[in-house]
């Protein structure tokens, strides 16, 4: 299943820009192998007390819908149009100029018409136009207006779980439409009749129940922090202190659950490891809040603030005076753009500074929280690390925007600056993808799954063929990023469509480059590769 | 099909006042009803469409930022791309109104063989656009004369810097050519991409058509059948001042004109015509990126379930005990 019968070249042939087909808006859509992603298991459904927990699959002809599914969107939709002006106005204002037609990488990669952003959002706004509009009821179809019918409830379930929230449109739209909004919000109306996906409610009944997505317990969390610090040990010859739920400490690191479970992920623990050591950060890692993603956000603006509210909760448990958060990138919208609104204010801490140098994060002075990024930028500029650039120099480095770090943090130098004081080789792809122009890697927003490859692959390709561009330019083997998605998702793609580049994140590169007191001679870098440039 | 619907709509539009005006000699309702009618849908219907978003509150601070956040004080922050203030906000909104800062991104995609994805610059929707909401808020500004006595200083400066080619007579004013080339173009490339012919709705081509009747017919009495200047005049002042009169000798093609401009008001409100105060409430737009270091409050934020601590250390106590990690209770 995770195999696309699809060849590289045999779908690169298939994508035409060139539209043709009849009126969209008579829904169609064909649950094909390798482009939808499975239903959400009754029983993660029921352990979030959703609604219509149920088993049902999308190829299902009957979805086992609620007899008034109708009314409760409908009524979800109106009651939405009165606490989201985003919505309220994006239904209105759009012209149709079709600015972000060709920006979407699923657009790019699939030259499916309904994947343009604003084709996207018709699907929501017709709908809207026909029960909400003057316009709507007295032209009809000629306003582009269509009845909410089953057949548009599947359309929607297709294409809003064809949307990565990337945001990339919203760059490039004169009005500053924003489709991620549209997705979050239709996801939200499809999750009011039971219609959601395994590969995000299940992570967020795991989040919910044990702290974060894999479902990893208090012990095992453990267990896994107590593996690396062995592993860093047998490279570095450092046994280093990870406390775990330590009162009193003065910060709270919180990751992304991928980076104490997942490859390459992991290499990044090793290196956030290595850096707390070295400066002698007085921090602690917490098993009740061991997630710094959050699925929720895929679902519904509620689970994302019931996910996401452990976070505030922990620090004043624990008696921290700020946050520090990893590399992960839908974490940080949450973080940056909601969690102080969500569950804040945190009056309870104080405004973050940074231990080591002093400076004070005049940037987080309310939420008061700290993106690795900023940190590890901060303690370089002040010349608080030791660093071998020599260490990086088996890889030749190109650097991923993330897409939530990069357009809504605009959190672009922090992680360059990094790259340049930590590795001797590296190169930026093209202008038009990266920074706030910056590629989804194609799977993001809960849509990373096996079942889902082809439409993963396709989505990607604009990311891929980017870094293809500098392989083949700069034999850049090594792809840096600062999202667990990112890590987990981008090797596929890589193997698919360029070959020959690993991913990860930017700590572990500052981990192969840090020098530590007391550190053996290192042989190998954090993945346990000879060093030698071969 | 969508472009022919509204093609047949506004020549409906067109004969009705060729007939209504011209030959029943309607003139009071052409004249008077219909243009007092269009402005106060116009008005009353923007105003109600901008109570109805702004009552829509903006639960939470979504910029969509274009450039580097303001953190430490050594990286250089992007002051109009991600403002951080409320000037920086104001200057990026005022490069989106005047400018269309985010339109002039705008790239090409375009496959080719490899696959090799390539993005080449793609100015003209910006040019088009440019240009036709420009000559159209000056052409707007041009018709003060009509509606004023003495006329306003900007309005003759704007009238000859807009006839500075001083050809012809009367003199020729550039953005007279200038929107109907630019709606040509923009209703052009809804026909000729087939992307743009995919999405286009009627009431994608409606306000295209109209507006180019109206600068048409405008364009016909200007320089080719001239109209009664004086008795326009009269009548403009008259509806302006709320002593409406209908003078005789107006002749049946500024009927067609104001009829078209009346039906252009009172569609305003109901049409995508409305991204025209849209824009300025636009939350991905209007916010500074400012979402760490000031608290944004949702006005409706209400408490949701929580596995609380105390319930995840109920649960999981004993292997937490076994691991040696600390408890809040034993």
């Amino acid at each position: 299943m995770s195999e696309s019968k699809l060849k590289p070249e045999e779908l690169a042939e298939q994508v035409d820009y060139d539209i043709s087909g009849e009126n969209w808006l008579n829904p169609s859509v064909e649950f094909r192998r390798g482009v939808f992603n499975y239903s959400g298991t009754p029983q993660s459904v029921e352990y979030l007390q959703q609604p219509n927990p149920r088993k049902w699959q999308p190829t299902d002809p009957d979805w086992k819908l609620p007899e008034n599914w109708k009314e409760i969107i409908l009524k979800g939709l109106k009651d939405r149009l009165h606490r989201f002006r985003s919505l309220q106005l994006f239904m209105d204002i759009c012209v149709r100029c079709g600015a972000c037609a060709d920006k979407c990488h699923f657009f790019l990669g699939s030259g499916d018409p309904k994947n343009m952003p604003v084709l996207r959002a018709e699907l929501l706004r017709s709908v809207y136009r026909n029960d909400f509009t003057l316009a709507g009821k007295l032209f009809g179809k000629f306003s582009g207006s269509r009845e909410l019918t089953i057949d548009v409830v599947k359309e929607w379930f297709y294409y809003f779980f064809q949307c990565t929230q990337c945001r990339r449109c919203s760059v490039f739209c004169p009005y500053g439409i924003d489709t991620a909004e549209i997705t979050i919000l239709v996801r939200e109306l499809l999750n009011l009749i039971g219609i959601n996906i395994d590969w995000i409610i299940t992570p967020v009944a795991n989040s919910f129940r044990t702290g974060n997505h894999l479902g990893i317990q208090p012990h095992g969390f453990k267990d896994s922090i107590e593996f690396a610090v062995d592993e860093l040990e047998s490279i570095t010859g450092i046994k280093v202190d990870a406390p775990i739920n330590k009162k009193g400490a003065e910060i709270l690191f919180v990751a992304p659950s991928a980076d104490y479970f997942g490859t390459p992920h992991y290499f990044t623990l090793l290196g956030y490891l290595a850096l707390f050591h070295e400066i002698g950060l007085d921090y602690t890692w917490s098993t009740y809040a061991s997630e710094g993603g959050n699925f929720g956000s895929f679902i519904s603006h509620d689970l994302m603030k019931s996910l996401n509210a452990k976070i505030y909760a922990e620090a004043k448990r624990l008696g921290v005076k700020w946050i520090l958060g990893g590399e992960c990138g839908h974490m940080w919208r949450v973080l940056h753009q909601y969690m102080d609104t969500l569950n804040g204010p945190a009056d309870f801490l104080e405004q973050p500074v940074s231990p080591i140098t002093g400076t004070r994060f005049e940037n987080t002075k309310s939420t008061k929280m700290v993106h690795i990024c900023e940190f590890t930028s901060d303690l370089i500029k002040n010349d608080k690390l030791k660093l071998d650039k020599n260490r990086n120099n088996h890889w030749r480095v190109t650097f991923h925007d993330s897409c939530n770090p990069a357009r809504a943090m605009g959190l672009i130098e922090e992680p360059r600056y990094i790259i340049n004081n930590v590795c001797n080789n590296f190169f930026e792809m093209p202008d038009n993808t990266i920074k706030e122009q910056t590629f989804c890697c194609g799977s993001g927003a809960g849509l990373g799954t096996d079942e889902n490859f082809e439409m993963r692959m396709r989505g990607g390709l604009p990311r891929a063929n980017a870094v293809k561009f500098v392989k083949e330019e700069h034999n850049v083997n090594y792809l840096g990023c600062i999202c667990a998605i990112d890590k987990a998702t981008l090797p596929p793609l890589m193997d698919y469509w360029v070959g020959g580049v690993e991913v990860g994140g930017i700590h572990e590169l500052v981990g192969n480059a840090l020098l530590m007191k007391g550190e053996k001679e290192r042989t190998t870098d954090l993945r346990g590769d000879s060093l030698s440039v071969s | 099909m969508n472009i022919i619907f509204s093609l047949i709509t506004i020549i409906v539009l067109i004969i009705a006042a060729i007939l209504g005006a011209g030959t029943a000699k309607l003139d009071y309702l052409f004249g008077v009803i219909f243009p007092y009618a269009g402005i106060s849908i116009f008005i009353f219907g923007i105003v109600y469409r901008v109570i109805k978003w702004s009552r829509s509150p903006v639960p939470f601070h979504i910029p969509t930022v274009a450039g580097q956040q303001k953190s430490l004080p050594w990286i250089k922050s992007s002051k109009l791309e991600s403002p951080h203030t409320s000037i920086g906000v104001v200057g990026r909104m005022l490069l989106e109104i005047l400018l269309f800062r985010s339109l002039f991104r705008n790239t090409k995609g375009e496959l080719k063989e490899g696959p090799r994805l390539v993005y080449g610059s793609s100015k003209y929707l910006w040019f088009g656009a440019i240009l036709f909401h420009w000559s159209l808020l000056i052409i707007v500004l041009r018709h003060f004369r009509f509606f004023t006595e003495p006329v306003p200083y900007f309005v003759n400066v704007l009238q000859n810097f807009d006839g500075f080619l001083q050809v012809g007579v009367p003199g020729l004013f550039i953005t007279d050519i200038l929107i109907v080339a630019a709606l040509l173009y923009l209703a052009l490339r809804r026909i000729t991409d087939s992307k743009l012919r995919y999405i286009s709705l009627s009431s994608d081509f409606f306000p295209l058509f109209l507006l180019l009747g109206i600068a048409i017919t405008g364009i016909l009495m200007r320089y080719f059948f001239r109209e009664d200047l004086l008795s326009i005049k009269e009548l403009a002042i008259g509806l302006f001042t709320f002593h409406p009169l209908v003078p005789v000798g107006v002749g049946v093609l500024f009927y067609v004109h104001l009829f078209l401009v009346s039906v252009l008001l009172a569609y305003f409100p109901f049409s995508k015509l409305l991204h025209m105060p849209g824009i300025f409430l636009s939350p991905t737009r209007n916010l500074a990126n400012n979402s760490r270091s000031k608290r944004h409050v949702n006005p409706w934020n209400y408490p949701v379930p929580v596995h609380t601590y105390a319930e995840y250390e109920d649960e999981f106590r004993d292997k937490m005990k076994a691991a040696e990690l600390p408890l809040e209770k034993d």
